[in-house]
């Protein structure tokens, strides 16, 4: 368990807790699996198509290849993990009935349909140079690689950041305390995954930069990790509890070892290959950590109760004695 | 239309959804000091509202074997038995005369014609009689709130705000993703599970303040089946006056523990359009003590979030720097 946060004056009292026959106040998300999945194949893919953009732009074709393909791939499972979710793919399109700024979901929606297309575009690209592809269609796919490939990359890290909103911008104790690092949680660890994916697929000579996104983004997902936990109160408790803290406690041992690995000896493959799937499982560690404790503090009406009196018993010391 | 306080703070919730020339906003204040637990109201409801079953279960929590509001309950009634209390005359109608009430024939002596004046009835509920107990009883209902985190989270636009002021779901129109579930502050809209095949299964779904009556005239179902008058419906300016007057009588009868919940145009969510005389704190009856909508933080949340994809945009960049 952690300590409170740091050097929260002592002067009101613990809040009292009643709850009616121990029922939850708010209501979990019914979100299965499918959510945190959807969630880390987005970070994934997003993170990809950042190193193939790069990759493109800096002449490394293998790198660009398998970051090009592997944004498209991550990206069709995190579109069939929604489908699923929802359980009647026709209705999917009345999330396009709407744009709605209020709505981080309908913002993830057109974020998406944006980063989509170029993404796929600029994977099937990577036909250009394939025997058996008609000359004349690969050279059309050919010259419409680049801009495709840079467009996905531009749209990239709000697809990867725009998830941590999804999350926050509910009732959920756990997720909407976390708002203030949970996009950099996110992020980091979306850097992270794409980096072990490249250092899976891509040979040592073309892989430092995905070496130096992997590295980067384990350390600031840690950091950053640390820091929400700290600014979390009392909610963060379910970070640490249950099936909740394992997978957190796994997510950073993958994330810390993936990062060691292969700063040691990121250049031999079969230790690259290694930090880059701890790397990878590190990150959809975190992502199914965070959701379960989310869902775990619904369940408890203490995380919802405590905080709300603890606030209101704060707001009557401050306030003048009418 | 949106204006500055359209995440939060007081506001016409109908004329800042872009009514032109709503009718008074409409809503409910629930008295739960004279609700009798009757379960009227829930019956009245499922009755109306074509809602099914939530199972046939005892919940082991008094009288309650309904346990929550939800897809399929839309008025729940809570009991919450408590002991170690003193309790207080509410004034609630009793059996028995009066006080100063003619005297009646003691029973027994019904061939005694005019017995002496000043014998008491039997039954009698002096004070100090009454049991170290008290019942508490309160039927909850969707809140319709002033800023009503549901509606603002809703990515298909199912969830809009009626000229009343209240919040409805249209269910040929949401497409069953569940967002609106965590992001209610009270629990109260949930999907509905089942059965498979049901046209409704998989359909977020809550009270609509029995939108169809309002827009005929009548008073919704629950309000109308409640005998006690502890579900009032009307508009929601006038409501609140009705239930100030209703605490200072409590109040004033030593029910000190009595408060209004829900009441206040500036609280957390804008004041509800539901709002409730509780005889204790809210959370005794499973409602949070101090919601606030979760669309108040969100301009820092896209901040937050535009700052962290920044970041990682530029450090996709640094990685792309240094040797091969």
């Amino acid at each position: 368990m952690s300590p409170r946060g740091g050097g929260e004056p002592a002067v009101v009292p613990d809040a009292e807790f009643t709850s009616y026959y121990g029922r939850p106040v708010v209501k979990p998300a019914p979100w299965a699996a499918d959510i945190p999945a959807y969630m880390f194949a987005g970070g994934l893919a997003a993170g990809s198509s950042l190193l193939a953009a790069g990759a493109d732009l800096t002449s490394r074709p293998a790198l660009r290849r398998s970051g090009r393909v592997t944004a498209l791939a991550a990206l069709g499972f995190s579109a069939a993990a929604l489908v699923h979710d929802l359980g009647r793919p026709s209705r999917f399109l009345n999330m396009m009935r709407t744009v709605k700024l209020t709505s981080p979901m309908s913002v993830g929606t057109w974020i998406l349909a944006l980063y989509g297309p170029p993404a796929g575009l600029a994977a099937v690209a990577e036909l250009a140079g394939v025997p058996g592809v008609p000359r004349r269609l690969g050279r059309v796919l050919g010259a419409l690689g680049r801009p495709a490939g840079l467009a996905a990359g531009l749209l990239a890290p709000p697809v990867a950041a725009y998830t941590a909103v999804l999350l926050s911008d509910t009732a959920t104790p756990s997720w909407h305390e976390a708002y203030r690092e949970l996009p950099f949680v996110f992020v980091s660890s979306a850097a992270a995954a794409a980096g072990g994916a490249a250092l899976l697929a891509v040979p040592a000579a073309q892989a430092g930069p995905a070496r130096r996104l992997a590295v980067g983004g384990a350390l600031a997902e840690l950091l950053a990790e640390a820091r929400m936990e700290r600014s979390m109160g009392m909610t963060a408790e379910p970070l640490h509890q249950g099936g909740a803290g394992r997978l957190m406690r796994a997510a950073k041992l993958l994330t810390a070892a993936g990062a060691a690995l292969t700063l040691l000896a990121g250049r031999r493959r079969p230790v690259a290959a290694l930090a880059g799937a701890a790397l990878l499982a590190g990150s959809a560690c975190t992502r199914f950590g965070v959701v379960e404790a989310g869902l775990a503090s619904a369940r408890d009406p203490r995380y919802t109760v405590v905080p709300q009196r603890r606030r209101l018993a704060q707001a009557a010391t401050r306030s003048p004695r009418a | 239309m949106a204006g500055r306080h359209s995440l939060f703070g007081p506001i016409d919730p109908a004329a800042d959804a872009g009514w032109v020339d709503p009718p008074p906003r409409k809503g409910f204040f629930t008295d739960t000091s004279v609700c009798i637990g009757c379960k009227a109201c829930e019956v009245a409801c499922k009755e109306w509202n074509l809602l099914p079953d939530d199972g046939f279960e005892l919940l082991g929590s008094s009288y309650d074997n309904t346990g929550a509001l939800g897809s399929t309950t839309w008025r729940h009634v809570a009991f919450v038995e408590q002991g170690g209390r003193a309790s207080v005359d509410l004034g609630m109608p009793g059996l028995g005369p009066p006080a100063p009430a003619p005297a009646a024939p003691a029973p027994g002596a019904g061939a005694v014609a005019g017995a002496p004046p000043g014998s008491e009835p039997p039954v009698s509920a002096a004070p100090a009689e009454r049991p170290d107990f008290r019942w508490l009883m309160s039927s909850d209902v969707c809140k319709h709130c002033t800023h009503a985190a549901c509606l603002d989270v809703c990515p298909t636009g199912s969830l809009f705000r009626t000229e009343f002021g209240t919040v409805v779901v249209q269910p040929d129109v949401c497409n069953g993703c569940g967002y609106c579930v965590p992001a209610c502050p009270y629990g109260v809209i949930e999907r509905r599970p089942g059965p498979a095949g049901d046209p409704l299964a998989g359909i977020a779904q809550k009270c609509t303040l029995c939108y169809d009556r309002l827009r005929s005239g009548a008073e919704p179902a629950c309000a109308k089946a409640c005998p006690t008058d502890s579900i009032q419906f009307g508009d929601v300016e006038e409501l609140r006056e009705r239930a100030a007057a209703r605490l200072d009588v409590l109040r004033a009868a030593g029910q000190d523990e009595a408060r209004l919940y829900g009441a206040e145009p500036d609280d957390g969510v804008g004041g509800t359009g539901a709002f409730f005389l509780l005889l204790d704190e809210p959370e005794v009856y499973g409602l949070p003590p101090d919601p606030v909508v979760t669309t108040k933080d969100l301009p820092h949340m896209f901040n937050r979030a535009s700052a962290a994809a920044v970041a990682l945009l530029a450090g996709a960049a640094l990685s792309f720097l240094g040797r091969r």
